[in-house]
This record gives structure tokens, C-alpha cells and sequence, in this order.
């Protein structure tokens, strides 16, 4: 098992590689893609920081859980940083187990507690020349002239 | 009073218009000190929804500091 955080382009298929194992009969891959627009806003590139020694720590805690929880033979996940372009690979979640169901679920369970745990901040450039880090709260929320509240 | 070294990441790094800095402070706890360095940057992030480590560690608000520590003050994180 392995969570790591690469300022290199991912390569799903070396990924994908450590996951054989004779027993396995399943393999879930989840691919978190670069898309052209968030929250109504025209997305131009995306910048990905992290604390890479907290990050993979909190990563493999996450992957140990996911063996516990479900009946899976191993899984990986590796998260980008640095400056990424539209649809670029930011994230790869990897799973394999004796069957399809813990593969599924186990895949789900550690993009969603990585999205929510691990250091990992996303700021986002827009075409009109802006740029805001997700989830964070800004400025014109904060005094109130916005009632929209970032991110997902 | 005790000297901590205080860490910046994203937003607070930003805000902060550094990285790290060497802190003299009476905060006994992360979230104390949290509070202190947030009203001086104008932090805007509640502290709940941010996280907090401690000498390499995520540990809970309430972890008491020690002169020498290095705290790393995490925003709301974003990955994905």
C-alpha cells in the first residue's frame, strides 16, 4: 500500500501494475481530472500545494483503514502538486480485492476521506484573471456581501 | 512565554506574506495560538474547518505547546 504525493505527471498504467495479485478478481481505479470550470467560473489551470510529510501520513492512515474496513487485497493513491493544466490527472485511487463490491467501496472511501483529511490545497486561476483557493473563505464572505459559501 | 516556530500553508501563507516565523507567545495550547496569529495575518477561515500539527503531527486544538515546538497551521484543505 502507498499514498504518495508526486509533482510529476501520473501514470495510471505503472499504478495500476502494483496492484496484481493472483487472488485478486476485482480492480477499481478512480481518475480525479482537471475540468474546465468550478462554481460557475471558467477554470484556466489549477495549482495543487501540499505538506507532503503530514499528507502522506494522514494518505497511508487512510489506506490502513480502508484494509480493515473493507475486503480488499491492497490499494494505492497518489495526489499531484504543483501547476496542472485542464484535464490533467490530479489524483489516482487504485484498488484490488477478491471481489467488485469492496473494490467499489473501498476505492470511494479513500478519495472521499482524502478530499476531506489530507493537506492538500487547490487554488484555482480563472479566465478573468482571478485566482481563489478552494474551500477557503474570502474577503467579500467573510464581511457578508456574499452569501455563497466556497467549494463543495 | 515560550518561542515557537509557526508555519504557513496556502491561504495563510499568502495572508501572512511568509512561510514560517519565529513566534514569542503566552498561547498554552495550538488553538490559542491559532487565535493569536489569526487576528495579527487576518486569517478569515474558522477554526474548525481548519487543522492543525504540532512537531510533525495532526493533533487536536487543544494540544498544549512547548517552548521550541513547530506548529504548521493548515487552511481548509482542497484535494481532488
Amino acid at each position: 500500500m502507498r499514498f504518495d504525493i508526486s509533482a510529476d505527471a501520473i501514470d495510471p498504467a505503472e499504478r495500476k501494475a502494483e496492484l496484481e495479485a493472483e487472488r485478486a478478481g476485482a480492480c477499481v481505479c478512480f481518475e480525479g481530472w482537471v475540468r474546465n470550470h468550478n462554481d460557475g467560473e471558467a477554470v484556466t489551470a489549477l495549482e495543487y500545494e501540499s505538506h507532503a510529510p503530514t499528507a502522506v501520513k494522514e494518505g497511508q492512515s487512510i489506506l490502513a483503514e480502508a484494509l480493515q474496513r473493507f475486503e480488499i487485497v491492497t490499494a494505492q493513491c497518489v495526489h499531484r502538486v504543483g501547476k496542472l493544466d485542464i484535464g490533467d490527472c490530479a489524483v489516482w485511487v487504485g484498488v484490488s480485492a477478491e471481489h467488485r463490491g469492496a473494490a467499489f467501496e473501498a476505492c470511494r472511501y479513500i478519495i472521499d476521506e482524502t478530499k476531506q483529511r489530507v493537506p492538500i490545497w487547490k487554488k484555482e486561476h480563472y479566465t478573468s484573471g482571478v485566482s481563489g483557493w478552494v474551500n477557503c473563505a474570502t474577503p467579500a464572505e467573510v464581511s457578508g456581501t456574499s452569501a455563497q459559501t466556497a467549494g463543495k | 512565554m515560550i518561542d515557537v516556530t509557526a508555519r504557513y500553508f496556502a491561504v495563510f501563507r499568502e495572508r501572512a506574506g511568509c512561510g514560517s516565523e519565529q513566534v514569542a507567545t503566552d498561547a498554552a495550547t495550538a488553538g490559542e495560538l491559532f487565535s493569536q496569529v489569526a487576528a495579527r495575518h487576518g486569517f478569515l477561515d474558522a477554526q474548525a474547518r481548519c487543522k492543525v500539527a504540532v512537531n510533525g503531527e495532526l493533533v487536536g486544538w487543544d494540544a498544549k505547546l512547548s517552548d521550541a515546538d513547530e506548529i504548521l497551521f493548515f487552511p481548509p484543505v482542497a484535494g481532488g
